[in-house]
């Protein structure tokens, strides 16, 4: 099985090399029957990767140990679940998910892209092939998780314990789909390139991806953040780590893509800045997999440092990041640009998101490269942390999330600020009175503190305000409003609540860290400790056995009003003998929209343990808001017109009707 | 304004405020980056107190001292110096003695340096790369540790 799982991977890659070439030069020589290889040869590749892809998972849920990878990554005590998801929580594994992904989208491209004129889809196929023949290679080369040991080992090295969790199930896939999805906005920009046309189903090809790209993505990051908030017991959400910050760049850039595409769709302008912009998410994506799997940071994310693997993917960063920026400017001059617009408009908003998003984007990635720079060219080794962000990358967020409300409200072409503004009244003065009611009745807030509140308020009742507005709110009667209501199209709900999630999730990071509240102290069984009013006392430390660890659970009551018990919280601290690692598994408890945190420390000579606790408040909000924007891109895909194979056949109806009128 | 004018308005305002970016994202790099030093780097560079850096090295055998509450106090060393720490905090779950740590914090005037968040390496294969490179550096890198 493991070595039918190797022989289709070697197959995938030479599959991958027809699907460039073969494409490729058919799109050039106008020859249909060579074009149509892409399609068939994509999806074999795909079913290929995909049997690979199943025989290591296979390893690795029947712990065959004599797979290296399997020994080093797992352990036959671990429950199933863990065998399972810990075939990609290892560097080799989760390379093959992110060629099985991309694969998975060139198979989606190849039997769905029927309606695509024939060249841009050969092309389209080809670029994919290329990006996937590079990462066959690294895998067979650098990273290959067939390679078998002889003799095999009795016993595995045990899953990484921080991985042993449901988070490990989902983060990581749900951060592929986004990463390589975007790979198709990519390859379909280096096909525009290549044939030096955009035509219209273009931009109605690429959207959608988007779309889907930046849904998974979103999930994927607020999984990462709160898999991150409960396992690592530090209670923080983000520490703008690199590693992070190498998934934020895509998405922030991608969440730019997401705004131009829709210009370019509705308005055919921003034409040639869309497909930069494309080429530039799809090669953050991989700057991130290059940050992350190379090594050249430590981090959680670093399973084994490799110096060849890092130079392999730097290597391929170089020739598909180089390589499309070069042909944009060799072929850019040639695409026809859009139309001009009033700066007041539509058009105008999405511009300046734009501008805002690239920047931001830009900061994040100075703040993540300067010290991996200052390192290469000096002794000095430095490091850029939370601070600098806060002091850049802040004040760009805060003025593109106060225009926010605007941006659906104003008409394409010319838009009116006036009587958006006029409609933005209610929505204005009820964040007005949350900042005014926060300064003066919370105590102890700062003035950012109240000014954060009204910005989350203003942008969750912004979205609100574009939903009523657009329902007829206030001018028909209620029965014709619901009706409006759903009548309206699919995706302006996909940005009410898009941009709704944004509202609660910059309220949740308010909440937390201004109004949150934590305590370190030690303690000994028996005593009581109070925290914004919750009252913890803490009980004992009590021994467990887990399937392949051994634990201390220190156990807390949730003492009510009435001086009883309403409810118990444990956090641990386990350790795990096959890797010798101690891990803190901490204690929560949600309350309403917010959290009771607890962290367990060491035990001291005499019997206490340190204890740390946080309170914070509106916490869920921060991932929540997060589910509420996966959402709205999933609406916005429900889009009739999004719908695929709908255009074409609508197209072909409009025009029959059209022709039918002419007199 | 005539057409051009609005065009060439829109250009300056869109390059101002690119300027107004880079410009602070300069000035926050030359204020908010944090150095690393190891014990020894101490006498030659000029640490003010107050001024952020980041510390590694290894934790000494038999430092690690309990104070009152949840304050640790241990030293860092990288063999041929070392200062005192103190943390208040829980401390990473792979903080031991003789092992590769990273803390971040300022000097205190009285010479000990408080740490606001200590890192210990993530994985039992490897120190945290600036350690093992500090230590190589200086000639006291065990290799058979790295494994």
């Amino acid at each position: 099985m493991v070595e039918t799982g190797h022989f289709a991977l070697v197959l995938a890659f030479a599959l991958s090399l027809v699907q460039t070439i073969v494409p490729l030069f058919g799109a050039c020589l106008n020859n249909q029957r060579l074009m149509a290889v892409g399609g068939p040869v994509a999806v074999t590749g795909f079913a290929l990767t995909a049997l690979s892809f199943a025989a290591l998972a296979s390893a690795y849920a029947s712990s065959d140990f004599s797979v290296a990878s399997v020994w080093e990554n797992s352990h036959s005590l671990q429950p199933l679940i863990y065998k399972i998801t810990g075939t990609w929580g290892n560097h080799e594994g989760s390379m093959l998910l992110w060629v099985l992904i991309l694969t998975f989208f060139g198979a989606l491209v190849a039997a769905f892209g029927s309606n695509l004129p024939a060249t841009l889809r050969a092309n389209v196929l080809a670029v994919q092939g290329a990006i996937g023949a590079a990462f066959f290679l690294f895998i067979l080369a650098t990273s290959n998780p067939f390679i078998r040991l002889n003799p095999a080992p009795i016993e595995g090295r045990d899953l990484n314990p921080i991985l042993q969790d449901l988070g490990l199930a989902i983060h990581p896939p749900f951060l592929y789909l986004g990463y390589v999805g975007f790979s198709i906005c990519f390859s379909f920009s280096v096909a525009a390139l290549i044939e030096g046309r955009i035509d219209a189903s273009w931009a109605r090809w690429v959207r959608p991806w988007t779309l889907v790209a930046w849904m998974f993505l979103t999930g994927g990051i607020a999984m990462g953040s709160y898999w991150a908030y409960y396992e690592l017991g530090w209670g923080g959400f983000w520490f703008w780590d690199p590693v992070e910050n190498a998934s934020f760049m895509p998405w922030l850039a991608g969440t730019a893509l997401l705004h131009s595409a829709i210009v370019m769709e509705k308005r055919s302008a921003l034409k040639i800045w869309t497909l930069l912009l494309a080429i530039l998410t799809f090669s953050l994506s991989l700057l991130g997999t290059f940050l992350v799997r190379s090594g050249v940071l430590t981090s959680v994310h670093a399973f084994a440092t490799d110096p060849t693997r890092g130079v392999f993917i730097l290597c391929i960063l170089t020739l598909f990041i180089g390589g499309s920026l070069a042909l944009f400017a060799l072929r850019a001059s040639r695409l026809t640009a859009g139309g001009l617009f009033h700066p007041i408009s539509r058009e105008g908003a999405l511009v300046l998101n734009n501008l805002f998003l690239t920047t931001a984007t830009a900061t994040v990635l100075v703040g993540t490269l300067y010290p991996l720079a200052v390192e290469a060219f000096s002794a000095d080794k430095i490091s850029v942390g939370a601070p600098f962000f806060n002091l850049t990358f802040g004040p760009l967020m805060v003025p593109l999330l106060l225009v926010v409300p605007f941006g659906p409200l104003l008409a394409w072409k010319r838009g009116d600020v006036i009587a958006v503004a006029q409609r933005l009244m209610v929505a204005f003065a009820a964040a007005l009175l949350a900042t005014l009611v926060t300064a003066l009745f919370i105590d102890g807030a700062s003035v950012f503190a109240a000014l954060g509140v009204g910005l989350a308020v203003w942008l969750i009742l912004g979205a609100l305000t574009d939903l009523a507005v657009k329902s007829g709110f206030g001018n028909v009667t209620a029965g014709i409003m619901v009706r409006r209501l759903l009548g309206l199209p699919r995706s302006v709900f996909g940005t009410a609540f898009a941009h709704l999630g944004l509202g609660l999730t910059t309220l949740g990071i308010v909440g937390t860290l201004c109004f949150g509240t934590e305590k370190i102290l030690s303690m000994h069984a028996g005593e009581t400790v109070e925290l914004s009013g919750h009252t913890l006392r803490f009980v004992g430390l009590y021994p467990a056995q887990g399937p392949n660890y051994a634990e201390d659970r220190g156990r807390f009551e949730l003492i009510g009003v009435s001086g009883s018990p309403v409810g118990e919280i444990s956090s641990a601290k386990r350790f795990y003998p096959v890797r010798q690692m101690t891990t803190t598994e901490s204690g929560i408890r949600t309350m309403g929209l917010s959290q009771l945190y607890i962290s367990l420390g060491d035990e001291g000579k005499d019997g206490s343990v340190v204890v740390r606790l946080w309170w914070k408040p509106l916490v869920t909000l921060i991932w929540g808001g997060g589910l509420v924007m996966m959402a709205g891109a999933a609406m916005s895909l429900m889009d009739r017109r999004l719908r695929i194979g709908a255009p074409s056949r609508r197209r072909k109806q409009a025009s029959a009707v059209t022709s039918a009128d002419l007199p | 304004m005539t057409r051009k004018q609005k065009r060439l308005s829109v250009i300056a305002g869109g390059l101002a405020f690119l300027g107004a970016a880079t410009g602070l994202t300069f000035y926050a790099l030359g204020q908010k980056a944090s150095y690393f030093y190891m014990p020894a780097d101490l006498t030659t560079a000029s640490v003010q107190p107050g001024q952020r850096i980041r510390l590694g090295g290894l934790v000494e055998k038999g430092t690690i001292q309990r104070e009152q509450g949840a304050t640790v106090a241990f030293s860092v060393t990288d063999t041929h110096k070392s200062v005192k720490v103190t943390y208040t905090g829980i401390l990473p779950d792979l903080f031991r003695e003789e092992q590769g740590v990273i803390t971040e914090g300022t000097f205190g005037p009285d010479g000990v340096f408080v740490a606001d968040s200590v890192l210990a390496k993530h994985d039992e294969r490897y120190m945290p790369k600036e350690v093992a490179d500090g230590l190589k550096a200086k000639g006291v890198w065990q290799e058979s540790k790295s494994e």
